[in-house]
C-alpha cells in the first residue's frame, strides 16, 4: 500500500481509539472535575458496560440491531444506577475525602472487576456488530460500524457540552465544580449533583464500551487500558476540561494509530507517557486545565 | 419589634477546635445588625452557621418558626437567607448572566426580580456576557449582592462586603444596605471597620471568643467610642 492510503488507514483507526476515548475519559474528567475525586473504578465501568452489552444481546437475540440497540440504552443505565449506589453508599460517607476515595475506587475497583469474573467467567466474548456494511474508498474499504462509532461519540460528546453549557443542570454541575460551599449557600443540593455526576461518569464510560465491544471483546480485564489512557487523557487535557478531553484523546488516539501503523505500539506507548511527564513537569494543570477552588 | 433571625445557645467547630461557645443573637425584623470584633472572633463561623455550611453541635437558630439548624445546608436560603461571603466567591468561570441565573434558580425566581435586581446595579446589565473572574474587584462586589438579591431574601448575610474597595463603592454598598431596610430586608453585617458601619448600622453585636457581649444601639456607641477599642482593639 502507498503511503498516502496507508496514512489515512491509520489516522481512521486513531479516530476510532480517539472517539472512545474521549467518551471514556470525559467521564473520568467530569467526575474529577466537580466531586474532586481520582475514580480509579472507571474502567470497571467501562467492562461493565460490554460484559452488560454481551448479557443483553444474548439475552435479546433476533437480529444483531436489535439486541444491541437494547445494549446501548440499558447497559449504560444499569452501569449508572451501580455508580450511583457505589456514591452513595461508599464515597458520600467517606464526605469525598480525596485519600480516602482513591483508596475506596481501587476496593470497588476489585469488587467489581471480581463479581465479574465470578458471574461473567474469564472468557472474551465476541458481541456482532449491529450492521455489516463495508465503505469503499478508492485505495481500500472500510468498516461503516468503525465510522458510525466515530460519529456516534462526536454526537454524544456534542450532547454533553449542550447539556454542561447551555442547561441549567449543566450550569449547577459547573457552579458546584468551581465552588462546592458556594454553591449549597445558593440552594444546590451538592451531594444529589455529586450522586448524579458519578453515575453520568458510568454511563459515558459503559456507552464507550458497548459501541467498542462489537470490534474488541468483552472480558473482565479489559478495563485497565481506558483506564489508564483515561488518565493520560485528561492529564494533558486538564481535569475538568471537555474541550482538553477531546483535544487530548485526538492527539493520544490519532498518534497511537499512526505511530502503531508505522512504527510500533510500544513506541506509541512510550510517547504518550513522555507527553503525560511533560505536562506534568511544565503545566501540571494539563493543556486546557484552570484553577479551582 | 419581631424577630426575623434567632440564634440560641450556639456551639460550632471546626473539627475538635470549638468557634462558637453558646453564641445568642437576635435580628429583628427590617433592622441592619452589624457583628463586631476582632479577627477569630466567629463572626464569619456565625454567617457560615447560619446557612448551614459549619454545622450546629448545640443550639439552634430559627428564622421566624423554621428552625434553620434542622435543615440540610441547601435548604437554608430557599427558606429565604442569602448570603454574599467574605471575598465576594463568585462563579469565576461563569459569566454574569450565569452567576445571577444562580441565585434566581434558589428560590424559582424570574424574569421580574432580575430586572428589580439590575436596576440596583445597572453597571451589571454591560456585562451579563463577562466572565465574572474578569470584573473588577468593586463591580464583583455588586455581582456578589445582585446574586444574592436574586434570592428576594427576607434576611440578607454581608461578610465584609467593603472589604478592599474604593471609598466610592463603599458609599454605594451602604446606599443598597439602606434601600434593602427600606424594603424589609433584615441584614447582618460583618465588618473590620467602624467607620463602615456606623452610618448604616441599627444595631452593632460585639462578638469576642465566640460569644456575643453585647448588642448595643448605634446611637450608643456614638457616645463611648471607647466600647469599640474594647471589644475590637480600635477606635
Amino acid at each position: 500500500m502507498a503511503f498516502f492510503p496507508h496514512l489515512l488507514l491509520a489516522t481512521l483507526e486513531g479516530l476510532v481509539t480517539s472517539a472512545v476515548l474521549a467518551l471514556t475519559a470525559l467521564g473520568l474528567s467530569l467526575v474529577f472535575g466537580v466531586m474532586r475525586i481520582v475514580n480509579v473504578a472507571h474502567g470497571e465501568f467501562f467492562m461493565l458496560g460490554a460484559v452488560l452489552a454481551w448479557a443483553i444481546t444474548t439475552a435479546v437475540g433476533g437480529h444483531p440491531a436489535l439486541g444491541f440497540a437494547a445494549a446501548l440504552v440499558l447497559a449504560p443505565l444499569i452501569v449508572g444506577f451501580i455508580a450511583w449506589i457505589s456514591e452513595r453508599l461508599v464515597l458520600r460517607r467517606l464526605d469525598y475525602n480525596p485519600e480516602a476515595t482513591i483508596v475506596a475506587t481501587i476496593g470497588l475497583l476489585y469488587i467489581i472487576q471480581q463479581l465479574a469474573l465470578t458471574f461473567y467467567g474469564p472468557e472474551a466474548r465476541p458481541v456482532t456488530p449491529p450492521f455489516n456494511v463495508r465503505i469503499q474508498l478508492p485505495w481500500f474499504g472500510y468498516s461503516g460500524y468503525k465510522l458510525s462509532i466515530i460519529a456516534a461519540s462526536a454526537l454524544l460528546l456534542l450532547a454533553t457540552w449542550l447539556v454542561l453549557t447551555r442547561t441549567r443542570i449543566g450550569l449547577v454541575m459547573r457552579a458546584t465544580q468551581y465552588d462546592r460551599e458556594t454553591a449549597q449557600a445558593f440552594g444546590i443540593p451538592v451531594g444529589r449533583v455529586y450522586g448524579a455526576v458519578f453515575a453520568l461518569g458510568a454511563m459515558l464510560a459503559a456507552i464507550a464500551a458497548v459501541l467498542i465491544v462489537p470490534i474488541q471483546q468483552a472480558h473482565y480485564l479489559m478495563g485497565l487500558d481506558p483506564l489508564l489512557l483515561s488518565f493520560i487523557v485528561v492529564i494533558i487535557g486538564g481535569l475538568g476540561s471537555l474541550r482538553g478531553t477531546v483535544i487530548a484523546a485526538l492527539l493520544i488516539g490519532v498518534s497511537d494509530g499512526i505511530i502503531s501503523v508505522f512504527f510500533s505500539p510500544t513506541l506509541a506507548k512510550i510517547i504518550a507517557t513522555l507527553v503525560v511527564a511533560m505536562v506534568l513537569v511544565f503545566r501540571p494543570q494539563g493543556l486546557f486545565g484552570t484553577a479551582t477552588k | 419589634m419581631n424577630a426575623a433571625l434567632t440564634i440560641s445557645g450556639l456551639d460550632c467547630f471546626y473539627g475538635e477546635v470549638q468557634v462558637l461557645h453558646g453564641l445568642d443573637l437576635e435580628l429583628r425584623k427590617g433592622e441592619v445588625l452589624c457583628l463586631l470584633g476582632r479577627n477569630g472572633a466567629g463572626k464569619t463561623t456565625t454567617l457560615k452557621a447560619i446557612m448551614g455550611l459549619v454545622p450546629a453541635r448545640a443550639g439552634s437558630i430559627r428564622l421566624g418558626e423554621r428552625v434553620l439548624t434542622e435543615l440540610p445546608a441547601h435548604e437554608v436560603p430557599k427558606a429565604g437567607v442569602a448570603y454574599v461571603p467574605q471575598g465576594r466567591r463568585l462563579f469565576a468561570e461563569l459569566t454574569v448572566a450565569e452567576n445571577i441565573e444562580i441565585g434566581l434558580m434558589t428560590r424559582k425566581r424570574g424574569k421580574a426580580v432580575r430586572d428589580s435586581v439590575l436596576d440596583l446595579f445597572p453597571l451589571l446589565r454591560d456585562r451579563l456576557k463577562q466572565r465574572s473572574g474578569t470584573l473588577s474587584g468593586g463591580e464583583q462586589q455588586m455581582l456578589a449582592m445582585a446574586r444574592a438579591l436574586c434570592v428576594e431574601p427576607e434576611v440578607l448575610l454581608l461578610d465584609e462586603p467593603t472589604e478592599g474597595l474604593m471609598p466610592s463603592m463603599i458609599a454605594n454598598i451602604r446606599e443598597t444596605v439602606a434601600r434593602l431596610r427600606e424594603r424589609d430586608v433584615s441584614t447582618i453585617l460583618v465588618e473590620q471597620r467602624v467607620d463602615a458601619v456606623l452610618p448604616v448600622a441599627d444595631r452593632v453585636a460585639f462578638i469576642e471568643n465566640g460569644r456575643n457581649r453585647e448588642t448595643v444601639d448605634v446611637g450608643r456607641l456614638r457616645e463611648d467610642p471607647g466600647m469599640v477599642r474594647r471589644y475590637v482593639g480600635v477606635g
